[in-house]
């Protein structure tokens, strides 16, 4: 038996085709373009370096989230010595990174990496902001109907 | 030439003796992990408790500004559904809230009168010793915290509990939040709540919602270690009772009949 032209063409058809996202790109003629993430404008640092946060903020939140509600200890303080009130929602979002969508969820999207379920208990400011628009233009509503 | 036996054994004994001692001298002298050192700024006690007057609490019929005051700081959801409902201090009248060996004669004039109840923050609280993943704790103060991010959601606290100050999150309670707020989070669906006497408000200096929020000052939060502390006064001149003390927990909330 002499399969071998069938098989270099099976093998060739598979690779064509798993490297096809290569392929599709190229021929689109753009790379995928990395978030960037940038920092707030009032602020020069980050509670940690950056390249650490890149990769190690879950571990940081990990921390934090043992240290407020296991030790009680509700101030963290940074590498360069600041220290900051430990609240994800009240530092992390209200602080600095104010739009969720774009700082947290652009990244973990490109990435793949399932939104972690932080969110299904910390508050989104931008959630709050959201419901009390919601209240203020139905009470405009009532008012209008009557 | 090399070392003989009797060196070999010599050093190797006392590199290991010292080792050892080393390792005795950090046990003695290292911090302990579960020690706790308060903020700056932060109201703290040996033993927190609870006292409620539900002589000035009973004469404001109807009042609930405590209840609005903690659902609104904790953004505890409000389901009409009995059996889905989040409760952190609600009103039991009488009757139902202290079952004890006393008759209804006994008790009569107070039958039907609601009480505030909430977590009685015990001293050996049976919620703890039943968790299987410590998501529920009695902290140094005395406040029994609660974890969520650990809670698996057995509920074998609310079992225990005698109280049933315990709720469960049978759905996602979001969409049952009437005030959200950005400053506490909510709970997700599959887990365990509870009153924790504001741990979070006593780390900012703040007493709980609820005794900020009360009107007629029927709720007094306090040291019950310290003698000269608000609660030990009242209790001193007053006579308290307590949820099912007979059962042993030891509950730190005292009601002023």
């Amino acid at each position: 038996m002499n399969d071998r032209g069938l098989i270099v063409a099976g093998l060739l058809v598979f690779l064509g085709l798993i490297t096809f996202p290569v392929w599709y790109d190229l021929a689109a003629g753009k790379a995928p373009q990395e978030p960037e993430v940038t920092l707030p404008p009032h602020e020069k640092e980050c509670v940690a370096p950056i390249p650490y946060m890149k990769t190690s903020h879950m571990t940081l939140l990990n921390e934090w989230r043992d240290q407020v509600v296991r030790n009680n200890v509700g101030t963290y303080t940074a590498y360069n010595g600041r220290t900051y009130a430990i609240s994800l929602t009240g530092t992390c979002l209200q602080q600095c990174h104010t739009e969720k969508a774009e700082f947290c969820d652009r990244c973990h999207t490109f990435n793949g990496v399932r939104s972690p379920y932080c969110w299904d208990c910390h508050v989104d400011p931008e959630l709050v902001h959201q419901a009390l628009q919601q209240t203020s233009a139905a009470r405009r509503g009532e008012q209008d109907g009557r | 030439m090399g070392v003989d036996r009797k060196t070999f054994l010599r050093v190797t004994g006392m590199s290991l003796a010292a080792l050892a001692a080393r390792r005795v001298a950090g046990a003695i002298a290292g911090p302990s992990a579960s020690h706790v050192v308060p903020a700056p700024g932060a109201l703290t006690a040996r033993r927190w408790a609870m006292v409620v007057d539900a002589r000035k609490c009973l004469k404001k019929e109807g009042c609930d500004l405590c209840i609005k005051a903690c659902n609104r700081s904790h953004n505890v959801p409000v389901i009409t559904d009995r059996r889905h409902e989040i409760k952190w201090i609600w009103k039991e009248p009488f009757k139902d809230a202290f079952i004890s060996g006393q008759s209804e004669f006994a008790n009569a004039m107070f039958q039907d009168k609601p009480f505030v109840v909430f977590c009685n923050h015990c001293d050996r609280p049976p919620c703890v010793r039943v968790c299987p993943t410590q998501a529920t704790w009695k902290r140094e103060d005395g406040i029994v915290m609660m974890d969520w991010h650990r809670c698996i959601g057995c509920r074998y606290c609310m079992a225990a509990c005698p109280y049933g100050s315990r709720s469960f999150n049978w759905t996602d309670p979001r969409p049952y939040i009437k005030d959200l707020t950005a400053d506490f989070p909510t709970r997700s669906k599959g887990v365990v709540e509870k009153c924790t006497f504001c741990a979070e408000r006593l780390a900012r200096g703040r007493p709980p919602a609820c005794v900020e929020a009360c009107e007629p000052k029927a709720l007094t939060f306090g040291d019950l270690e310290d003698p000269a502390s608000d609660v030990r006064q009242i209790l001193r001149s007053n006579f308290a009772i307590r949820r099912k003390a007979e059962l042993g927990t030891a509950p730190g909330v005292y009601y002023i009949v």
